[in-house]
């Protein structure tokens, strides 16, 4: 691979309590692409990505073997600062999740609990990372009212531009369209795009389509292996394992 | 004999409505004898000047004063108290040992009957710490018998917050108490305001043991130290020795109506929380 | 790796989620230390089985209070209990939708209104009746029973209604296809099955009635005697409490005291059974 590598997954084994739903997993993610982990459920998908800024921490009787390098250091070290991994490797989940609140303090959120005071710096980092969320001119005469207020795909939007604001050097993306219309869901595709020039992606996509669409590389995960990787292209074309195929062509899944 | 089951099944249901009924038209008779005969005594001097007479004449200002302020000694310093520790039972800690501890002592807390903490409060604050019958007194005795009703309401509310709104918080680089104060708590507020306002209620009603704690002096506080007398034990004194059933019923009229609104003004809050897209 | 901050952070709430523990101690060690010396001069024996009360004599025996505050309580659950029972099954099973959004409201209400208005009702309602149909003076243990069975119904109420909706759905869809009537349904599974439930609420509730002070103060009459009948008047152990705490001084107070601890020994046995029936459970 020519493209200088953001995240090295070694021989990563993940396990809740006994059930073992990673294996031995070798992965390399490319910075300033977009990397779609497909498959289906089950498949130990969400909880890698939610092993990349350990959120995985946070489930009683998760346990993991391995390493994951970001920028060359192993994020499992025991001086890591999980604030600030977090901040470096942000997350959008599934469904929408605006916190109670405006939604200028949504995005500002971040930013403020890391430090950041100033009003006029907050209003800034708010409407830059609302205008790469593509949110922008929909919300920029009401950022006060609560970010419950807006439709489904908006507030999706708006959950990017929370982990904008953050400015993330990873970007993780747990199906974050499934709950969406196919119109929000191409508003945040095009945004995506458009993300990639700064940071590294990875999503796990809820259809192959949206894989096929915007991803630059993809890996296809099934029952917790790591069955295929390489470019978009490449393994819809010409998939090297038969169960690649077979999921691609609805055998299963 | 068996009954046939269609009958045992039309007398049940009719016995189950008519209790129903019954408690209904119970609570009703209640509230509204009181509110008929207290409501024409509710004046503007009724309420604002001060009890002449032992109660006969005069008002019940010094007793509004003084029950308002007991209650915002109780919830003020009982508040946080119960918040910190049904944040303790949900965000620090899985069930064991600790966890059986602190929910057996709220538990019995909350079974012990008013006159034991009016008892324990006359002989802890009044006589211990030396602070007389006082409204701080009588505060910090009501404040520890609403303390297991926040922590529980508290505690059912935090539960109710989505895991998702934690990872969230977390998501962002939030420290593990950004999180509890900006994502859990904000989203579990509705629930805590109603834990309040329930305690609020049980301080204003409360009788038994803000008597033996804050005393039953007529005259207007002015400290924390001063003793008074709460509405309730105004009218418990007023009806049981007959002193004067007019005044009797105008205090009581007063407390039911402050019951009333904290409890329809509840409801009217909550309301204005979904309203408002929480 | 947690940071120093955080684990501080951690032994602040833990320190504040003791403070129930702290004060439980607090109440019990207190209440003991003021009421324990005069139980040891008088005897526990005498203190608990005595049948005389006359504080200027020296007479502490509080067991005429002990039926006192045992028959009313009885009163109140054979007063109380079917009724809240019904009215949990009615919340539970039986009530459309929008009755049930008046009717609970109207249930906390119920527990929300002051024990001195329950009582004074009492006084203006229920003693002048018992007074007029029943004869006696009225201020009794059945006048004492009937309020007390009134208040104590939220607290029954809403823990059946707890577990009764606590019962899984297919309980109630099973039986009802199996042709069950809504009444069979309810009595021969449900009921059975959120026993144990039923069972705390009740205790709960008696914990509630016997300890409940100024609804009864007014309503019993308050005399140190064995009751004969319903209609007699009684004192309680926490009337005793309630009256003679304005006044009382030196042993009379410390008796006031041992009364209190003989109320809170009841009242934590009653409570822990109920804890413990429902973590069984």
């Amino acid at each position: 691979m020519t493209q200088k590598s953001k995240i090295d997954i070694k021989g990563l084994n993940f396990y809740y309590e006994q059930k073992k739903v990673i294996k031995e997993l070798n992965l390399e993610i490319p910075e300033n692409r977009i990397l779609g982990i497909f498959g289906p459920a089950n498949s130990g998908i969400t909880t890698l990505l939610r092993t990349l800024n350990r959120l995985s921490d946070l489930t009683a009787g998760a346990r993991h073997e391995g390493e994951i390098l970001l920028d060359g250091k192993n994020i499992f070290a025991p001086d890591v600062n999980l604030t600030e991994l977090r901040r470096r490797v942000g997350m959008v989940f599934d469904v929408p999740t605006p916190l109670p609140m405006s939604i200028f303090d949504n995005v500002a959120l971040g930013p403020r609990m890391g430090g950041l005071k100033s009003k006029t710096d907050l209003e800034e980092k708010v409407e830059t990372s609302l205008r790469m969320s593509a949110l922008w001119d929909d919300v920029k005469d009401r950022l006060d009212t609560p970010a419950a207020r807006l439709s489904g795909g908006q507030q999706q939007r708006l959950c990017i531009a929370r982990v904008l604001a953050l400015e993330p050097e990873v970007i993780l993306l747990d199906r974050p369209c499934s709950a969406l219309d196919p119109i929000s869901t191409a508003k945040i595709e095009e945004s995506l795009v458009q993300l990639k020039e700064q940071y590294t992606i990875v999503i796990a996509p809820h259809t192959v389509q949206q894989a096929g669409r915007i991803a630059d590389r993809v890996a296809f995960m099934l029952m917790g292996d790591l069955i295929e990787q390489g470019y978009t292209q490449e393994v819809f074309s010409f998939p090297k394992d038969k169960r690649t195929n077979d999921y691609l062509t609805g055998r299963f899944g | 004999m068996r009954m046939n089951a269609n009958t045992s099944q039309k007398i049940a249901k009719f016995t189950i409505w008519a209790a129903a009924l019954f408690v209904i038209a119970i609570l009703f008779s209640i509230i509204a004898y009181i509110l008929a005969k207290g409501i024409p005594m509710l004046s503007w001097e009724f309420l604002t000047d001060i009890p002449r007479d032992m109660g006969r004449s005069g008002g019940i200002s010094s007793s509004i004063v003084g029950t308002l302020v007991v209650t915002a000694v109780a919830v003020i310093v009982a508040t946080p108290f119960g918040i910190g520790t049904a944040i303790y039972l949900t965000e620090y800690t899985r069930e064991g040992k600790i966890t059986r501890i602190i929910r057996f002592s709220a538990e019995s807390l909350a079974g012990i009957p008013s006159i034991v903490y009016g008892l324990f409060g006359f002989i802890f604050f009044v006589i211990y710490l030396n602070l007389g019958w006082s409204i701080l007194s009588g505060g910090l005795t009501m404040a520890i018998m609403i303390l297991p009703t926040i922590i529980r309401t508290s505690e059912e509310a935090i539960r109710t917050v989505p895991q998702l709104y934690r990872e969230v918080g977390f998501s962002l680089g939030l420290t593990k108490l950004q999180v509890i104060t900006r994502t859990v708590l904000p989203s579990a507020l509705p629930g805590i305001v109603n834990g309040v306002i329930l305690s609020i209620g049980r301080c204003v009603a409360e009788t038994a043991a803000v008597i033996l704690t804050a005393g039953s002096a007529l005259r207007m506080p002015d400290s924390l130290l001063s003793p008074t007398r709460t509405m309730a034990v105004h009218f418990y004194i007023l009806a049981r020795e007959g002193i004067s059933m007019d005044n009797a019923y105008g205090t009581a009229a007063l407390l039911i109506i402050l019951i009333l609104l904290l409890n329809v003004g509840f409801n009217m809050l909550v309301n204005r929380f979904i309203a408002k897209g929480r | 790796m947690k940071s120093f901050k955080e684990k501080l952070t951690e032994r602040v709430f833990l320190l504040i989620a003791l403070s129930t523990l702290s004060v439980l101690a607090l109440i019990t060690v207190f209440i003991f230390i003021k009421g324990v010396p005069i139980i040891a001069k008088v005897g526990i024996i005498n203190f608990v089985f005595g049948m005389k009360w006359a504080p200027s004599q020296g007479y502490y025996g509080i067991f005429p209070m002990i039926v006192g505050s045992v028959s009313v309580t009885l009163g109140a659950a054979i007063i109380g209990v079917p009724i809240a029972i019904c009215c949990s099954i009615f919340l539970a099973e039986f009530a459309p939708a929008k009755l049930r959004n008046v009717f609970r409201p109207a249930i906390q209400l119920l527990a929300a209104i002051p024990s001195v208005v329950y009582g004074f009702w009492g006084v203006l309602f229920v003693v002048p009746m018992i007074r007029k149909f029943l004869g006696g003076p009225g201020l009794s243990i059945l006048a004492g029973s009937i309020i007390l069975g009134i208040m104590i119904l939220p607290t029954i109420i809403s823990i059946t209604e707890v577990s009764l909706l606590a019962l899984p759905r297919h309980y109630k869809d099973g039986a009802l296809a199996l042709g069950l009537t809504q009444w069979q349904t309810i009595h021969s599974l449900l009921l059975p099955a959120a026993k144990s439930g039923i069972v705390a609420a009740i205790i709960l509730g008696l914990g509630r009635a016997i300890g409940e002070t100024m609804a009864v103060i007014m309503v019993l009459g308050n005399a140190v005697a064995l009751p004969q009948s319903i209609l007699d008047p009684v004192r309680t152990l926490t009337t005793n409490i309630g009256i003679e705490m304005g006044y009382a001084s030196g042993e009379h107070q410390q008796a006031l005291f041992a009364t209190g601890i003989v109320l809170f020994v009841i009242i934590m046995l009653l409570n822990a059974s109920a804890q413990y029936i429902t973590r069984k459970r």
